[in-house]
Parts: structure tokens; C-alpha cells; sequence
């Protein structure tokens, strides 16, 4: 019986599906989180302003995401823009949208607040060597500041790639959807496959996250020497 | 000066948002061929040459991936012949994999010409879109482990049933049966593990799925075989897509003279049902119930 469930994933090409479900979800994980790093720092600048309206607008843009489930945006941005907008996105760039929308938004919020931890100190003595408020930002603020985010960045990095299982509702055949097609279509033959499918997924998952993880771990002695 | 920079960077940060929203735009409606809420038109379809139809992939024998990532079933097999009489080439079709929840956002917003995926008729989505001739007619089935056997509704009552979202299933017994308790999930997959963990009582959906899935697996019976209308499954097209919907129509009854469907019955259905299934109880020709 043990054997039976196993033997599905040699079958055919499964497991080659397997990896380019998997391949699917790194992308799109990836590249959101590339345009979020990209944008959520310039936010988190924005966030930091003294300006009333500025702030309001963008605490407004940080609630909407963080209350709107994922799943909502996604179905707004693939079927609503289809339907009112004319606008017609494939599933994985809906994805993408969708995940940087929300990345940016989150990543705007940790910035602003590595942003806010940097002493005030640290901006006078660079204004006090005549900087000016770029260079300031340049080479005495973003440096620190990047130490203080890595540990934040990795983890919404790998949230991301967890997320992107939702985006089988808007017909993108990522790594979980991969995995019930084999399980289904095989249901009649190898009832178990189920229990052996998601557990080689689960590994997969870890396969992934876990370099992720090793390489901020490493960037971050790094930064310290 | 702080304000300044300030400003400058908000000004970055939307410009940036709004070019690169436009390039995605752009980028996208290249691919498809300028995109619009409306539906394809026949001759669209035809000019095109591929016919994009949304069906399941993972509701093995309607549509299933076999184990070489191809797609199989007995929507499948129809919607093959769709494209073979329509572009010459069974190989026309590109297919969309949907999920039960979305069938009807898929045809509203376009990305499909056609849902043939195990679409059962009913008078509220009726009003949503279009439905051609049946090919197929089904009634719900409520399948449970032959420890704690389901034989009528009345057992039921105070009990967990397992459906799927968006499946006649669910609307008939929240609307009909209020005092069964719903556990409910998005996919098929995931509904017949819970019936297998136990985390409900029954599981209740199309009768020919439950008696399929029933047969392989010992230790569950079909205790209720018929229950709720007698339903037709029948493809969908947008709603007001007239010319595509009578160009399908009239296919179906043509198919319905070769006894089409009898011949997807024994090609897809037989294999998995075996002879506890009388074909007549299924199979629809020419649309006639």
C-alpha cells in the first residue's frame, strides 16, 4: 500500500508538473516581492513625512490592504478589471499586481518604521558635515536601515510564496493546484495518493523558503563585519 | 527642503506605479487581442482559430490531467469535437482550467468562450448566462460511510454534510434543508478528504460523482442515490452571445444523430463506472431530456 501512493509521483510526468507548479509560484513570488522591496522603500520615505494629507493617504492605503483578504483583490483585479475596466490581465499578472500591491504596502509599513528607529542624532551629524538630505539618506540612513529590515523582508518574502496558493481561484496551475490534478486523477487507482502529494509539496515548500532564509541569515553577518 | 524631497519622492512613487500599471496594460492586451468585457462573437472565434473553453481539472472522469499533464474526460472529449467542427482541428481548443466558485466570473468577464465543465442548469444562473442544449442529466447523490450509513434526508438533521462551493448541492440543501449543518469547500479535492478524515457525516454532490467515487472507495455507500430536481448539464456561453450559442446548439443536435454522447459515455464514463451505471440514466443526445 505504501508503495502504491509513492509510485503516482514517478508516474508519466508528475513529477516534472510538480516542479513547474512549483517554478509558477517562485515566479510570481519573486517578482512581486522584487517590485515591492522596489516600492515599499520609497512608501516608507513617504510614510515618514510630516504632512497631514501624506500620512493619511498612505495609513488609508496600508489599512485597505491589510483589511482586504488577498483572495478579494485577487478576484477584483482578474475578473473585476476584465468586466469593468476592459482591462484584461492573465491570471499570473493579476497575481503579480495583486501581490505587489499588497508588498508595497507592507513593506512601506517596515520601512517607515526602520526609518523611525534611526536616531535623530545620526541625520544631524550628517547635515552637521554638510550633506545634503539625499546623501544623508544615501550613505548614513539606508545602510542602517537595510540591516534593521532584512529579517522582516525574509519573512513577508516567504508569506508571499506561501500566498500564492490562493491564485488557483483566478486559474493560475501553481504548485498545489499541480499537486490535486495528480491526486485527483488518480483517486480511483491510488486512493493514498493525497498524504505522499502534499507531502513531497511541503517539502518543496521548504526547499524554497529555507535558501531564502540561509541567505539573509548570511547577508546579515555580512553587514555586521 | 525635507518637504521638498518629500513631495518629489510621493510624485516618484505614483509615476512609477502608474507607468508601470500602464506597461502591464499594454503588455497584456497585446497578448489577447485587445481586451473587452464582451464576449468573442463566432466569427472572432473563428478568425482567432483557437476557441478557449474553461473546464475542470481536477474532477476526474468530466475533466481531469492525467499523470503526462494531459487534459482528459467527457467535457473534455466534447469540447474537443467543439473545435475540430468549428476550426477544423481538435487541437484548436485552449483550455482554461476554472474552479466551481468562478464558472460564471470566467464567461461575465470573457476569459472564456465557453464553461463545459460539469455545468449543471439551474434558474438563478439562467440569469447570469447562457446555457446551450444538455448533454448530460444528473440528480444529487449523498454518499457516507457504511458505518454510519445516510439512507434519507431526515438523518441528516443536526448532522455535518460536505459540499462544494457553488455546486447545486449547496444551494438545494441550504435552501430546502436548513437544519443540516454545511461544511463547505472550494474544491473537490479537498471535500472528499474531509468525508475521508471524517470531519463531516456525508458528502453530497452530482449522483454520477458520488456513485464513481463510492465504488473505489470500500467503506462508502451511496445512501441516497436521487435526491433534489433531476438536472441537466449543459455548456454556458455569455450571456446575449447568440451567434455562438445557436452555432452550438445546432452541433449538439447534429452529434445527437452519430449518438455522439454514447460514444463519450463509453470512451470516458465506462472505464470509471463500470455497468453499475446504466448509460440512459446519464447521457443526453441532441438535447432531448
Amino acid at each position: 500500500m505504501q508503495n502504491l501512493g509513492i509510485r503516482i509521483l514517478f508516474e508519466g510526468n508528475n513529477f516534472l508538473r510538480l516542479l513547474g507548479g512549483l517554478l509558477v509560484s517562485l515566479k510570481i513570488a519573486v517578482l512581486s516581492m522584487a517590485l515591492s522591496v522596489g516600492l515599499g522603500i520609497l512608501l516608507g520615505m513617504v510614510m515618514t513625512s510630516k504632512k497631514r494629507p501624506i500620512r493619511i493617504f498612505t495609513r488609508l492605503y496600508l489599512e485597505t490592504v491589510r483589511i482586504m483578504p488577498q483572495l478579494v483583490l485577487l478576484f477584483l483585479v482578474y475578473f473585476g478589471a476584465a468586466k469593468h475596466l476592459n482591462v484584461n490581465f492573465s491570471g499570473q499578472m493579476a497575481a503579480v499586481i495583486v501581490f505587489t500591491f499588497w508588498g508595497t504596502a507592507e513593506m512601506g509599513d517596515l520601512v517607515r518604521s526602520a526609518l523611525e528607529s534611526i536616531p535623530v542624532h545620526q541625520y544631524q551629524s550628517g547635515f552637521a558635515l554638510g550633506m545634503t538630505e539625499l546623501q544623508v539618506y544615501r550613505h548614513i540612513v539606508i545602510p542602517q536601515t537595510i540591516r534593521r529590515l532584512l529579517p522582516s523582508v525574509m519573512n513577508l518574502l516567504t508569506r508571499m510564496i506561501k500566498t500564492t496558493s490562493l491564485v488557483v481561484l483566478i486559474g493560475v496551475i501553481e504548485v498545489v493546484k499541480v499537486g490535486k490534478q495528480i491526486i485527483d486523477s488518480s483517486r480511483y487507482t491510488v486512493p493514498d495518493a493525497a498524504l505522499w502529494v502534499y507531502g513531497v509539496i511541503f517539502i518543496l515548500y521548504f526547499v524554497i523558503c529555507y535558501p531564502f532564509s540561509r541567505a539573509a541569515a548570511l547577508l546579515d553577518k555580512k553587514l555586521k563585519d | 527642503m525635507k518637504k521638498k524631497l518629500l513631495g518629489a519622492l510621493l510624485g516618484i512613487t505614483m509615476a512609477a506605479g502608474l507607468l508601470a500599471g500602464c506597461g502591464q496594460a499594454k503588455d497584456n492586451g497585446g497578448n489577447t487581442g485587445g481586451a473587452a468585457a464582451k464576449a468573442r462573437t463566432l466569427s472572432e472565434i473563428k478568425d482567432a482559430g483557437t476557441i478557449k473553453i474553461g473546464v475542470f481539472s481536477d474532477k476526474n472522469p468530466f475533466g481531469y490531467v492525467d499523470s503526462n499533464g494531459k487534459i482528459q474526460g467527457y467535457d473534455v472529449y466534447l469540447a474537443k469535437r467543439l473545435a475540430k467542427d468549428l476550426l477544423g482541428s481538435e487541437d484548436k481548443v485552449e483550455f482554461v482550467y476554472v474552479e466551481a466558485a468562478s464558472r460564471v466570473e470566467y464567461l461575465k468577464s470573457a476569459k472564456v468562450d465557453v464553461i463545459l465543465a460539469n455545468f449543471t442548469v439551474t434558474d438563478e444562473r439562467k440569469e447570469q448566462v447562457d446555457f446551450a442544449l444538455p448533454y448530460m442529466k444528473v440528480a444529487l447523490g449523498v454518499v457516507s460511510p457504511d458505518a454510519a450509513l445516510i439512507t434519507d434526508v431526515a438523518q441528516l438533521k443536526d448532522k455535518t454534510l460536505i459540499v462544494v462551493k457553488g455546486t447545486t448541492a449547496e444551494t438545494y440543501f441550504s435552501e430546502n434543508h436548513p437544519e443540516v449543518k454545511l461544511l463547505k469547500f472550494d474544491e473537490y479535492q479537498e471535500a472528499y478528504d474531509a468525508l475521508l478524515d471524517g470531519r463531516g457525516d456525508a458528502f453530497s454532490t452530482d449522483n454520477t460523482e458520488v456513485l464513481a467515487w463510492a465504488l473505489q472507495n470500500k467503506g462508502f455507500t451511496v445512501g441516497i442515490e436521487s435526491i433534489g430536481n433531476l438536472d441537466t448539464i449543459a455548456p454556458a456561453v455569455q450571456k446575449g452571445n447568440k451567434e455562438l450559442l445557436d452555432w452550438i446548439n445546432s452541433e449538439i443536435e447534429t452529434l445527437g444523430k452519430e449518438q455522439f454522447f454514447h460514444k463519450d459515455f463509453e470512451e470516458t464514463l465506462k472505464p470509471v463506472y463500470g455497468d453499475e451505471i446504466d448509460p440512459e440514466n446519464l447521457v443526453v443526445e441532441g438535447g432531448q431530456v
